[in-house]
């Protein structure tokens, strides 16, 4: 047990390393001068420009050896700090950071539990029931299988514009300003609303269809046959099979909680949901190399802990990993 | 008489149309018995066996009737069967290997199962631990996961489970195939042990390896494409057999624990039908080299000398007035 999460943890470690290292290269390697980038927004003279690229050179700890500018790349990641952002100067980006986040699992944390039950319900539901095996199934294959940037739209579309019930950009109505009163929360959760239910209808359809397949292949295990051959109630079989059948669904939603910190691109796009997602639209935009490396980090720590986390938990649930690990006893 | 199975017809629905893998099959098992079940790969063995205990979609019943210390089986409705499955007729089936859930402990399954089926799972620990003894399990396997028990045994769990109720009827299909020979022989003479001391009334025992039936066999049924051939005791089959497929199916054996379903039928030319479309009468007549008129008919099984049954109209005197 201690081996293989010494094992695993060795793997993560190196891979955060190397994820590190390649994020670092990002801004080294794309083309342009992210300085000269920023400058040449501003109309400046000729001599300004000068002076203040010697100046941004230096803040952006650029004057240095390369080698430098690695190591202190380290350093800087271990005191939380992601350097300056270009586009937002002189913003520090994991300011920038931390103030998206909040909106990503205010919109993805309800979106991906409420679907995971849902659809873990209704997918089991399904696989006892002709009827609704043959009727509400095939829409949630439609779901699942429709392009999320159209659903969004037309979602938007029916309930933003025809029907005016909801607003489609933003997280809050432009006219407010942040403040503790039943107006502003309202706004939030209308805000709010249109990019969940999106988010919440295509997973729901995964998860429900994902859960329908594996209670019908486990069904269909040889453990299934048995137990009916020894003539063992339904209700013990498909209560067996629920609990084999949810153990790749709870992979899954471990897998999809920890994504949460990388944002829902396409969603926040669409609504201009101000996330992490939208965040990085931006960054790119706005070349704000320094934006984009800071956002990627963030992320790589963010599903490498996730996924750390996953792996103990599924020794928990699952005997065949936690005896796995110990070689055959037999 | 244990069970008494009469003109029992089984077919597989498909889409091409219906394979007709079992066909009129009537013989009885006396208490105590332990009747052998063999013929070629494909010839209908698990479709008997399964007739018996699960007989579920695309299996369909045409006729025929099952008994049971003479009671009839309900054996094409399912909830109904579901009594009479485990208490009275069971099985070790083919995949025992596979057949427990993994993700319980053995012990925690086995009390689930009972439970679910009205049985004081307390009150036959006793009983339980007797038997693990018996085929030489620690009871440590209870508080194990099937991954970790070896193979043989996760069977031998499964051979405990399967007759804890004992049942009046056990069926085992190829529960041998999978293991080593000197296993195979241990598990073999547990079933043995296991009718002697009344565990189980009646056996069906399938398998590919005629000197398994040799050593625990009271009767062998020999079956061919869908249709019974011969039943008689052990030593006449290997001895004295008289269907033709019987005698060719013995010859073909170079001596006593050659599986005869890895080699062809040396010396049989030809393949059995297709039973997707069999001809009619006797299924073995393109194979048989003393076939006549009369075996366009399908040759009834009948009881020649006591205990003794075929179904072949040669045997029956047929050709001489014929
Ligand atoms: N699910 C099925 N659907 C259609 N046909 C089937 C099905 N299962 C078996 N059959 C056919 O029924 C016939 C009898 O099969 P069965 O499994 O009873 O043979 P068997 O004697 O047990 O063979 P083996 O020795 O290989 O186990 C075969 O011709 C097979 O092709
Ligand atoms: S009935 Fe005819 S074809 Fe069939 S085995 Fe006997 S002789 Fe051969
Ligand atoms: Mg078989």
């Amino acid at each position: 047990m201690r081996r293989y999460l010494g094992r695993k943890l060795l793997i993560y470690v190196l891979t955060f390393f190397l994820a590190v290292t390649i994020d670092w290269l990002i801004p080294r390697f794309m083309p342009g001068d992210p300085v000269q980038t920023m400058l040449s927004r501003a109309s400046l003279h000729a001599e300004a420009v000068e002076v203040m690229h010697g100046y941004y050179t230096r803040a952006f700890g650029l004057d240095v050896p390369v080698w430098r500018q690695y190591l202190n790349f380290w350093v800087a990641i271990f005191h939380g700090d992601l350097g300056t952002s270009v586009y937002l100067f002189p913003q520090p980006v994991i300011k920038i950071i931390m103030r998206a986040v909040p909106y990503d699992v205010f919109l993805l944390l309800p979106a991906i539990l409420l679907s995971w039950f849902a659809g873990n319900w209704f997918g089991a539901f399904a696989a006892r029931n002709k009827w609704l095996d043959n009727t509400l199934l095939p829409l949630g294959y439609i779901l699942t299988a429709t392009p999320y940037m159209w659903l969004g739209i037309l979602l938007a579309w029916l309930f933003g514009v025809v029907l005016g019930i909801f607003p489609i950009a933003g997280a809050y109505s432009f006219s407010m300003r942040p403040h503790l009163s039943w107006a502003f929360i309202g706004s939030v959760v209308k805000h709010w609303f249109l990019p969940f239910a999106s988010i919440f209808l295509v997973k729901f359809g995964g998860w429900a269809i994902g859960m329908r397949n594996m209670i019908i292949y486990e069904l269909e295990a040889d453990y299934s046959h048995y137990l009916e051959a020894l003539g063992a109630p339904r209700g013990l079989i498909r209560k067996y099979a629920f609990r084999n059948a949810i153990l790749p669904q709870i992979t899954g939603l471990s897998l999809d909680l920890g994504v949460i910190v990388a944002g829902a691109l396409v969603t926040e796009v669409v609504f201009s949901y101000p996330g992490i997602g939208y965040l990085i639209l931006q960054a790119i935009q706005n070349q704000d190399y320094f934006l984009i490396q800071g956002c990627f980090l963030f992320i790589i720590i963010g599903v490498l802990l996730a996924n750390f986390a996953i792996d103990i938990a599924y020794v928990i649930v699952d005997p065949r990993t936690r005896l796995g690990m110990v070689g055959e006893s037999a | 008489m244990s069970l008494q199975v009469d003109n029992l017809t089984v077919y597989y629905q498909t889409l091409r149309g219906d394979v007709q893998a079992l066909e009129g099959a009537t013989f009885s098992i006396a208490d105590g018995e332990i009747m052998g079940l063999a013929g070629e790969s494909g010839c209908g063995k698990s479709t008997l066996a399964n007739s018996l205990i699960r007989l579920v979609p695309p299996m369909r019943l045409v006729r025929g009737q099952v008994r049971l210390d003479g009671e009839v089986l309900p054996i094409d409705d399912a909830r109904r069967m579901s009594d009479y499955r485990f208490s009275r007729v069971s099985v070790i089936p083919q995949y025992a290997m596979n057949a427990l859930n993994p993700t319980r402990k053995v012990g925690k399954m086995m009390a689930e199962l009972l439970g679910s089926k009205g049985v004081d799972f307390a009150a036959t620990i006793p009983e339980l631990k007797r038997r693990l003894d018996l085929v030489e399990l620690s009871h440590d396997v209870l508080k194990m996961y099937p991954i970790e028990l070896s193979g043989g045994m996760k069977q031998r769990v499964v051979m405990v489970l399967s007759t804890l109720l004992n049942p009046s009827l056990l069926i085992a299909d190829e529960i041998t195939s999978a293991l080593d020979v000197s296993t195979q022989k241990a598990v073999a003479e547990m079933l043995v042990g296991f009718r002697d001391r009344g565990f189980v009334k009646s056996l069906i025992v399938i398998t590919h390896d005629i000197s398994i039936l040799y050593q625990i066999a009271d009767t062998i049924l020999i079956m061919y494409a869908g249709q019974l051939a011969e039943k008689a005791p052990t030593d006449v089959i290997i001895r004295a057999p008289r269907h033709p497929y019987t005698k060719l199916l013995i010859a073909s054996l170079p001596e006593v624990g050659v599986r005869y379903a890895e080699r062809r039928l040396s010396g049989i030319p030809g393949r059995p039908p297709l039973l997707l479309d069999p001809p009619a009468g006797c299924r073995f007549r393109e194979r048989c080299s003393v076939a006549f008129e009369k075996c366009l008919e399908a040759p009834p099984f009948v009881e020649l000398e006591p205990g003794h049954f075929v179904a072949c109209w040669k045997e029956l005197g047929e050709d001489v007035d014929g």
